[in-house]
């Protein structure tokens, strides 16, 4: 079974993130990258599935920068098989990187089976890669995806919906699954495993190379800016056991009179 | 003046109301919306009092539930039809689903989630934050029309006032042919409450509630003010909580008008999920947690004192 992962490298939660200059774009050159962490979900399941079906390959796929290849390394780390770098910006629209995704996937000369990605890129939160991968490559996809079952080519799939409510989906491979959290508990890379890492194949593609332009840009962020400072809240101290309905009854109050939002 | 279509999803007997909240932005604008499915007496009158032109009901073998291709095949008969500039609908679960996979149909652009977004000479420009919320930015598109925009809920408020539309109600039956990935079963979640990304008023536990049980302080207060119950990470992780309850940039993004945060400390990663909520309440007994910097209102003190009375605050108002 061919089976293919999308990972994305994202700013780490922690990292500080400001505007660049000209407010182009946010300044990148003292970002600490880590994988995305929904992303974690998808190489884990690929790797399980790897398992459960002999024969099968993992190829794990990314579009960005070379300034750091942490996502791929801790992919391969993990267990994937094999690696496919597209190199581009930072700052490619998510039609590009599905493109660019479709582009390198038909360069590996194999046939998907299933791609996994994580539900979302936490850096613009867009959600529309793994659709649009799907709809390019005429696949069926299903996103938010916090169950998965397999067998023989047969696909269960559980998809959280409003509420915890959960939809089960059957399908037949290939599809595309993007994964949320819940679905497993991502393994961690071993130290043998990061040592074969470096010697595993890693393909490198230029945007040219699977047929991305500037052309296919479709959004443009501009403006860049921190978002505007909250003037300072009111706030009651009430550790005392004295003063606690009265502060209470004050916040009320507040909420109603002031906020007006109760 | 643009073309625009709203994709409007049905809830109860009306329409969801991020739907109202996106005819409102839109007036000016040509404005059609589709539903799939049927659409309840009080729906039509919400959408055709909010501005819509036209409301497509969409029928057909196949839709009788929500599928990607399904709906998106459906809304694309249409749009192939209509000569639409714009393609709008809310950032909901189906929306953020939907939306991507009928803009690669058409080969268009989308701004995903847009907080707030104008029309000036019928073009599009919206506002979203980026990189959890760290930064914003202007947002437009560009390439093949129509253009695709969704809204993250709550975000642009209901409209003050509203130029109501002709409302004409028509209904298109549409042959969807095969769909790959259909639903099976849908397994009703725990909660009967309104989801978090749809909720106006939240109320959040996190590490400091030490235990799942008591959560129900939470659940009783949410009761009184018809709010709905979330958690932060350290409280999913501790497993006081269902992931699905989750704020934070691992979990769900809200824009609640009120948002109250017990015992959470307001770590980034959870800020990253609620900071557009247009009030913040802070609960926190240690008064130098991060939270306090972003609340409107804080209360230095212990959420088991404090959560109940508040309660009864709100029971006396309510």
């Amino acid at each position: 079974m061919n089976i293919f992962v999308c990972v994305k490298q994202v700013p780490d939660t922690e990292t500080k993130v400001t505007p660049n200059g000209d407010g182009t774009f946010i300044e990148t050159s003292s970002i600490k990258w880590i994988m995305n962490p929904y992303d974690e979900f998808a190489v884990e399941q690929a790797l399980l599935l790897k398992a459960a079906a002999a024969g099968s390959t993992v190829t794990v796929v990314r579009v960005g920068s070379l300034q750091d290849t942490e996502a791929l390394r801790t992919a391969m780390a993990m267990g994937a098989d094999e690696a496919i770098l597209v190199e581009s910006e930072d700052n490619l629209d998510s039609y590009m990187i599905a493109k660019a995704i479709k582009g390198g996937i038909e360069k590996s000369g194999k046939t998907p089976d299933i791609i996994f990605t994580g539900k979302q890129a936490i850096d613009d939160d867009c959600l529309q890669v793994p659709q649009l991968v799907a709809q390019m490559l005429d696949m069926p996809s299903v996103s938010v995806v916090v169950g998965f079952e397999h067998n023989d080519g047969k696909v269960s799939l559980k998809r959280e919906i409003e509420g915890g409510a959960v939809e089960v989906y059957d399908v037949t491979a290939p599809v595309l699954v993007a994964c949320n959290k819940g679905l497993n508990t991502p393994r961690y890379a071993s130290l043998p495993g990061i040592m074969k890492a470096k010697r595993k194949p890693l393909q490198q593609l230029s945007l040219g190379d699977v047929g991305v332009s500037a052309d296919d840009r479709r959004v443009k962020y501009s403006n860049f800016q921190l978002p505007p400072e909250k003037p300072p809240g009111k706030k009651f101290d009430a550790m005392d056991e004295a003063n606690q309905a009265s502060v209470v009854a004050e916040v009320v109050g507040l909420l109603r009179n002031e906020a007006k939002v109760i | 003046m643009s073309k625009v279509l709203v994709y409007s999803e049905v809830q109860g007997d009306t329409v969801k109301s991020v739907a109202l909240e996106i005819l409102g932005k839109l007036a000016g604008q040509e404005v059609d919306v589709a539903v799939v499915g049927d659409l309840p007496e009080a729906g039509v009158k919400a959408l055709a009092e909010n501005g819509a032109a036209n409301i497509h009901k969409l029928t057909g073998t196949g839709l009788e539930q929500y599928s990607p291709e399904g709906y998106s095949k459906a809304l694309k008969s249409l749009i192939d039809k209509g000569g639409y500039d714009y393609v709008m609908a809310g950032a909901t679960s189906a929306g953020k689903d939907l939306m991507p996979r009928l803009a690669g149909m058409l080969d268009a652009g989308m701004a995903s989630e847009v907080t707030n977004f104008t029309m000036d000479g019928g073009t599009f420009a919206g506002t979203r934050p980026l990189f959890a919320g760290k930064v914003m930015a202007k947002v437009e598109i560009a390439g093949p029309k129509p253009h695709f925009v969704t809204v993250r809920p709550n975000a642009l408020g209901m409209p003050e006032s509203a130029t109501a539309g002709a409302g004409n109600v028509s209904e298109e039956s549409v042959d969807v042919g095969e769909i790959r990935a259909a639903i099976k079963e849908i397994i009703k979640g725990a909660s009967e409450k309104v989801d978090l990304t749809e909720a106006n008023i939240i109320i959040s536990g996190g590490r400091a509630m030490k235990d799942a049980a008591n959560f129900k302080i939470l659940e009783e207060c949410a009761d009184v003010i018809g709010a709905s119950v979330g958690a932060s990470r350290a409280a999913v992780d501790s497993g006081f909580a269902a992931h699905s309850m989750q704020v934070g940039q691992t979990g769900k993004t809200v824009a609640p008008s009120l948002y109250i945060a017990c015992g959470i400390s307001g770590a980034i990663q959870h800020l990253a999920g609620m900071r557009t909520s247009k009030v913040i309440v802070a609960i926190n007994t240690d008064p130098d947690a991060p939270i306090f910097t972003k609340a409107d209102y804080g209360i230095v003190g212990d959420l088991f004192k404090i959560v109940p009375i508040l309660t009864e605050e709100f029971k006396k108002i309510m």
